[in-house]
């Protein structure tokens, strides 16, 4: 039971950073490494402003923290003309001597006698059981982020950054300013998964530095998952499979250790196999269609003969 | 309202890939002229379209338009003034986003807020208005992803993003030429109407000799980066395709010519 809540709160809370991959990963068409650092960043300016007494504060200096992160990265792609995947790495990696500096050079903080979101709201609503609290507060979040998201993608900025992903040249020639653009994508795509990295630090109380490790593959299993259900159709259904993906994804952990099929520090191999085999579906989808025409082909021609 | 002036752009210099694109090419156009730009392949008609949109800057040479230098504005404030089409209907727009959602990009060069919805109800009728008069059903397709429609639907839709919101300069690069001929006709039928209609100042790259002497008002040739010929007025209503090809080879012989003499 214990272990059905808790994957529920998980895949709720992750699905904020998903959301953020969906952004980048499919939106935006950016294979963004700068995920692992992002996602720790947010935990730690998160930690650090929780443990002085700020959770809320916490989790708004986790968004801008971010939203920074992403920005960097940005700027590297557009303006320094550095490869996306490159960009990506050199940012994740200098922001874990960041991060450090953030935690006050101490790999973890633990915040098992501080205030956090969840402890304020059980403060709010005492009639509510601690799980039922946890898991409000990470729906509640999701809600708020994916509408706040959906409305968004409605505007025009929103729409420069959709048809950025799609064909960048129409919207140059379109007068939009796409440098721009790509870097307010990556800043909103990398400000929620810092978001999502605050929340898990105030969550499980306790914040280390090495949370973001694999976290980008958590994300894009969860995106490929998600799509596995819903099919690539419109913006606001791809947000609700990035969320059931990000759920499913935790179902499959927990069912997986739960079973003793494999020790828990197999969990990133599995993933990585996840989306290894979800990318290289159509590829061999197409290799089996050739094959198949192949075969057909020749058995033709030996019959004419 | 377009003036180019002195126009050179080496590529690949001190390389022996040494190209020269452009070579202090001059030209200008009154409002509203429609002229049309021959030439073999490389003689550097795209690459003046590049240099007036701001793909690379003039290594000399500047642009005006409308009386404002925009020879170091990037590409994308450049845009803002100048419609471009090109051969490739894949090129000029999103193929993932609806009809409706590539016009309402290119609509926002209009509209100021990024933080304005991008599609309103009262956009939403006016795109709908636009599309019905090429009589192509797009009207009843406005949701439909761009990708499925065809090469001459998309160019048609293309030339009304250019076009929607009034440009200064309409720059078509061979936009008919890879569709079929009945759709070309239709598309360039089109085209025509639009520039009449709006008064449009208009560049446009064809290799059909024909269609570059009947079409718009006047007409250019490039050679090696340079303009060769002009013909406009008396002269252009009586040229005829014949005509233009013996005034070609007659050039091209001279060169010739010129180079034997240098030669010897």
């Amino acid at each position: 039971m214990t272990l059905l809540i808790g994957s529920l709160q998980l895949g709720f809370l992750y699905s904020i950073m998903v959301l953020g991959i969906y952004i980048s990963f499919r939106i935006l068409n950016i294979p963004d490494l700068t995920t692992e650092g992002s996602f720790t960043f947010g935990l730690a300016a998160s930690s650090i402003l929780t443990a002085a007494g700020h959770p809320l504060l916490g989790l708004v200096g986790a968004l801008i923290a971010g939203a920074l992160a992403g920005s960097v990265t940005g700027f590297l792609q557009t303006k320094l003309d550095i490869h996306p995947v490159l960009a990506g790495i050199l940012t994740m990696s200098g922001l874990y001597s960041i991060n450090l500096f953030v935690m006050g050079g101490a790999s973890n903080v633990t915040l098992l006698n501080n205030d956090t979101v969840f402890t304020l709201f059980l403060k709010v609503f005492p009639f509510m059981s601690k799980d039922a609290v946890k898991l409000f507060v990470a729906i509640a979040a999701v809600v708020i982020v994916t509408v706040l998201l959906t409305v968004f993608f409605k505007t025009s900025l929103g729409l420069s950054i959709r048809a950025t992903g799609d064909n960048a040249d129409m919207v140059r020639a379109s007068s939009i300013n796409v440098d721009a653009v790509k870097m307010i994508a990556l800043a909103i795509s990398n400000a929620c998964i810092a978001f999502c990295g605050g929340l898990i630090a105030q969550y499980q109380s306790f914040a280390d530095i090495n949370s973001g490790v694999g976290i980008l593959v958590v994300g894009l299993a969860s995106v490929i998952i998600g799509e596995a259900f819903f099919g690539h159709r419109s913006l606001m259904i791809g947000f609700i499979s990035a969320i059931v993906g990000s759920i499913v994804y935790r179902y499959i952990i927990a069912l997986a250790t739960k079973s003793d099929m494999f020790p828990a520090y197999m969990l990133k191999l599995i993933s990585a196999i996840i989306v290894t085999v979800a990318l290289a579906v159509p590829a061999i989808k197409t290799k089996m269609a050739n094959d198949k025409l192949k075969r057909q082909g020749m058995r033709e021609s030996d019959g004419g003969r | 309202m377009l003036e180019v002036i002195n126009a050179s752009k080496t590529f690949a210099k001190g390389t022996p890939n040494e190209h020269k694109a452009l070579d202090h090419l001059n030209l200008s156009l009154k409002e509203g002229e429609f002229v049309t730009i021959l030439g073999s392949n490389g003689a550097g008609k795209s690459t003046l379209f590049n240099a007036i949109c701001g793909n690379f800057l003039l290594d000399e040479g500047s642009v005006i338009l409308d009386g404002k230098n925009i020879s170091y504005l990037p590409e994308h404030q450049r845009s803002a003034s100048i419609g471009r089409l090109f051969q490739d209907p894949m090129k000029g727009t999103a193929p993932n986003l609806t009809i409706e959602e590539n016009l309402a990009l290119a609509y926002s060069k209009n509209t100021k807020g990024l933080f304005r919805f991008a599609i309103t109800k009262k956009d939403r009728e006016m795109f709908c208005e636009a599309l019905k008069r090429f009589d192509m059903g797009l009207e009843d397709r406005m949701a439909t992803k761009i990708g499925l429609l065809s090469g001459g639907q998309r160019q048609v839709v293309t030339l009304l993003m250019s076009t929607i919101v009034t440009p200064k300069l309409l720059l078509l690069d061979e936009h008919t030429a890879a569709l079929d001929p009945a759709t070309a006709e239709k598309v360039m039928a089109i085209t025509n109407d639009i520039v009449h209609e709006r008064n449009l100042t208009t560049l446009m790259i064809t290799h059909n000799m024909g269609q570059a002497l009947t079409t718009g008002s006047r007409t250019i040739m490039l050679d090696s980066g340079a303009i060769i010929f002009d013909i406009k007025e008396e002269e252009r209503k009586h040229m005829t395709v014949s005509d233009l090809l013996d005034m070609y080879s007659e050039k091209k012989k001279e060169e010739f010519d010129n180079d034997r003499i240098l030669l010897n």
